[in-house]
């Protein structure tokens, strides 16, 4: 019943025209970083970016594909794919629990989403994380989804492009949460050799597990502005090392400064640098 | 009286001040061996040793965590967490094996990958994540041990393989008891607890089915006999080569995907 209830929800994929323009009259949002005042109107037109300061909100599933493929392009693939308490996982609340909680909250059923859609009219394979599930954590079937997604890839020869929001392997799946990122690697590994173009699109947060595998390892990483990438959490560094760190460590522009990325792109021309890299490298007219 | 540790007791033997470490064990399983240093593009990592010896008789490859046996030695070896430098040095090494058709003994036994600033202005996620791809290619039989703390990433980074095994009182973890205890039971000393929860032991593990084969370890743990240690990870090491020897490499490698391929476990709900 809640897995229908769920399905009912996710039909509505809306449309841009929806998520991003169909506002309200009257609200105001303040910005996080500059706690600028901002119209929502404004705020959701610019796709939750600060008009004043630049600040890119985090984006859900549902915005992320309203923002980055065509409209009404986006089909879903593999999901029909749940977790479940593997080890008996038991903190602060039972992982089952967490896992219900997450669903609710955010209408999806786990925290990578994987589809077929269109960027510009090319089509493409998207895999599409979501922070607010777990912190965008990769347990078993993040890694299923995100390694059939890849297979899926290779059989239909579709460039592939990831947007990760993660904060790494799910603890509650203990060490099949590492190997995911085994697992996923290897897929990637295939996927190079078969020659399919690889498009990783970081986002705030991409650290940890999932940076450390798939998320990472594409012919071309873009990223948004100010989005943290990096290994190991800012706190566990700074708990190490016995220092603060230098202000915008770890940041995409930093990142990009030590040539670990190739560009830092703006949200609002993020579709039309992906179409571009598709046209340049994938379709070559 | 071993059987019946608990998570955190193994823990602590794992982490025993007089546990061997890797530099034991060396000398005892293989001879002549040469060490090569250097990833070629910023520097040596002496977190992670990396060379060429004999195993009976027969040249490998051999790729080793090393945490240092004293003080100066930890401090120089980073007490065994590595940047990204060792993981390049490491597949560098191991590309060399494949390269003269060598096989790849890798051995894990560190606490992480080392979280610091020059780690990550170097790319330390992005080092690891193309081990992951690169090893999981690799046309040579590669056999994983972990000896003591198999550290989250840090571990993995050179942990892809065909046969994984685990010393008796080893772990392998998503993430240290302590870092978990802290983040999700909000209490750092809750690590005893982290601990029985990320089923981190070998015996788990193995029933998890992660890992391959548990190597025994003297009654009171391995530090009260380095040599009889190295002997069962030897006699365990010379009969798995000899396995996966036998091998045709395609058929290697596709049985290395598969095992990739099938961790995990969910639920699929087939839709009418």
């Amino acid at each position: 019943m809640f897995m229908d209830w769920l399905n009912k929800k996710k039909e509505s994929i809306e449309s841009k025209k929806s998520i991003f323009n169909n506002i309200p009259d009257g609200l105001w949002v303040k910005c996080p970083q500059c706690n600028q005042i901002i119209y929502s109107k404004d705020w959701l037109e610019n796709y939750k970016v600060c008009i004043k300061c630049g600040f890119h909100s985090q984006l859900n599933f549902y915005e992320r594909i309203a923002l980055l493929t065509d409209e009404g392009s986006f089909k879903e693939t593999d999901e029909n794919i749940i977790s479940f308490d593997i080890l008996g996982f038991h903190d602060t609340k039972p992982y089952s629990q967490r896992l219900m909680e997450a669903q609710l909250e955010t209408n999806l059923k786990e925290a990578v989403i994987t589809g077929l859609a269109s960027i510009e009219k090319i089509p493409v394979n998207l895999i599409v994380m979501d922070f607010r599930f777990i912190g965008g954590s990769m347990g078993s079937v993040v890694g299923e989804k995100v390694t059939r997604a890849i297979e899926r890839s290779i059989d239909m020869k579709l460039p592939l492009i990831s947007v990760i929001a993660s904060g790494g392997a799910r603890m509650q799946e203990g060490l099949i949460s590492l190997f995911q990122m085994a697992k996923t690697s290897s897929a990637i590994a295939r996927l190079d050799k078969e020659k399919i173009l690889y498009i990783c699109i970081l986002t705030h947060p991409s650290t940890a597990g999932v940076l450390a595998s798939f998320g990472s390892l594409g012919d071309v990483i873009i990223a948004e502005p100010g989005a943290l990438i990096g290994f190991a959490g800012p706190r566990v560094i700074e708990q190490t090392i016995k220092q603060k760190l230098p202000a915008g460590f770890q940041k995409a522009e930093f990142v990009l400064q030590h040539g670990m990325i190739d560009a830092v792109v703006e949200r609002k021309k993020l579709k039309s640098t992906v179409a571009l890299l598709l046209r340049l490298l994938w379709r070559k007219k | 009286m071993k059987r019946s540790l608990s998570p955190w007791e193994r823990i602590l033997l794992a982490r025993h001040p007089q546990r061997p470490t890797f530099l034991t064990y060396l000398p005892e399983l293989f001879d002549d061996f040469i060490e090569l240093h250097g990833d070629r593009y910023f520097g040596d990592d002496p977190a992670i040793i990396a060379g060429f010896g004999f195993f009976d008789g027969e040249s490998v490859a051999i790729i080793g965590q090393e945490k240092g046996q004293n003080v100066q030695e930890k401090i120089k070896r980073n007490f065994g967490m590595p940047h990204p430098e060792g993981y390049r040095k490491a597949l560098r090494i191991m590309k060399l094996a494949e390269k003269f058709n060598i096989p790849i003994f890798s051995f894990i036994d560190t606490p992480g990958a080392y979280p610091g600033i020059g780690a990550e202005e170097r790319g330390q996620a992005m080092a690891i994540a193309v081990n992951l791809k690169e090893m999981s290619l690799l046309r040579v039989p590669i056999i994983v041990t972990v000896l003591s703390e198999g550290g989250s990433g840090g571990a993995l980074g050179i942990g892809v393989g065909d046969y994984i095994l685990m010393l008796e009182n080893a772990y392998y973890s998503v993430i240290s008891p302590e870092g978990c205890a802290s983040i999700l039971f909000r209490d750092s000393s809750k690590a005893p607890e982290a601990a029985s929860a990320l089923k981190i032991t070998a015996e788990d593990l193995f029933k998890l089915k992660l890992i391959d084969e548990i190597i025994p370890e003297p009654e009171e743990g391995a530090h009260t006999n380095p040599s009889e240690t190295a002997d069962n990870i030897k006699k365990a090491l010379k009969r798995i080569y000899k396995n996966l020897k036998a091998k045709p490499i395609e058929v290697l490698l596709k049985e290395r995907y598969e095992k990739l391929r099938n961790y995990g476990k969910f639920l699929e709900e087939v839709r009418k």
